[in-house]
């Protein structure tokens, strides 16, 4: 199963629910186009729930970064949620844990976008 | 005399298509071969995405896509240990070239970060010019019993 994406609106805040596997190829891919074109909507309060991604590798580790680094350049805020364990051991190996603004509950992950 | 008790080696051979999709394959293989050695489920993951993630960079990075040249993957269970060889034919590559991923001036880089996991993931870990060409890497991963 290849990954999933559907966008959701919350307030002012957009959330991404993002489901399967973030492996490269067209998983990573679809990832990075996501953000891209939420950029180029005008979107820079960007959550990504990623309760049901049942696997990630390096690249889709890297899209994260990517993503993250294309938001806050945009002038805007990427946040992470629901992070599944396997998601979260990759992200204190990788020591990207503490780049990342980290939640474990969407209520608090969009009350805390500010402005 | 004491009976020799202890499970039989296996090993898996095969000939990898320089495609994406010859990761899925190898990291299936490996979950079954930790599976027979009785690594943990946890472990099972780490170890095939160790293999996934050594078999991406042998199609991208060794290979880079030629439909010409295979991957070789072997893996080996014997009774405590796993062993995996994977071969491509590429220009091989220098361990000591590649940056830290985890140093601050590195950590915002989109990629670079397969090598560390697969070191994070096994317990040895060696990469050498393979011949004629290419490169070799050995992963071995030691299941412990309590």
């Amino acid at each position: 199963m290849s990954v999933r994406l559907s966008t959701r609106q919350v307030g002012d805040v957009v959330v991404v629910d993002v489901s399967g596997r973030i492996t490269l190829g067209e998983g990573s891919s679809s990832l990075r186009e996501a953000i891209r074109d939420l950029l180029a909507k005008g979107n820079r309060k960007i959550l990504l729930n990623l309760a049901d991604v049942s696997y990630i590798d390096s690249s889709g580790i890297g899209e994260l970064v990517s993503g993250y680094t294309s938001v806050t350049n945009a002038g805007g805020q990427l946040k992470l949620v629901n992070l599944t364990k396997r998601v979260n051991d990759l992200l204190q190996i990788t020591k990207l844990y503490t780049i990342f603004d980290i939640y474990d509950n969407e209520i608090t992950a969009v009350r805390s976008f500010s402005g | 005399m004491a009976e020799d008790t202890a499970p039989p080696t296996r090993q898996i051979e095969r000939y990898l298509d320089s495609r994406l999709e010859s990761a899925d394959a190898a990291e299936e293989a490996a979950i079954a071969m930790a599976r027979e050695v009785g690594l943990d489920e946890e472990e099972q993951h780490r170890f095939g995405m160790a293999v996934r993630e050594t078999v991406v960079n042998a199609v991208v990075h060794g290979n880079r896509y030629n439909a010409r040249k295979k991957v070789h993957l072997r893996i080996t269970a014997e009774q405590n240990r796993l062993t995996v060889t994977v071969t491509d034919e590429g220009e091989g590559f220098e361990l000591e070239s590649l940056p830290n991923p985890v140093a601050e001036e590195n950590i915002l880089q989109q990629s670079g970060r397969g090598i560390f996991l697969i070191r994070t993931f096994v317990d040895e870990f060696r990469v050498r010019r393979a011949t004629p060409k290419g490169a070799e890497v050995t992963l071995v991963k030691y299941a412990r019993r309590g």
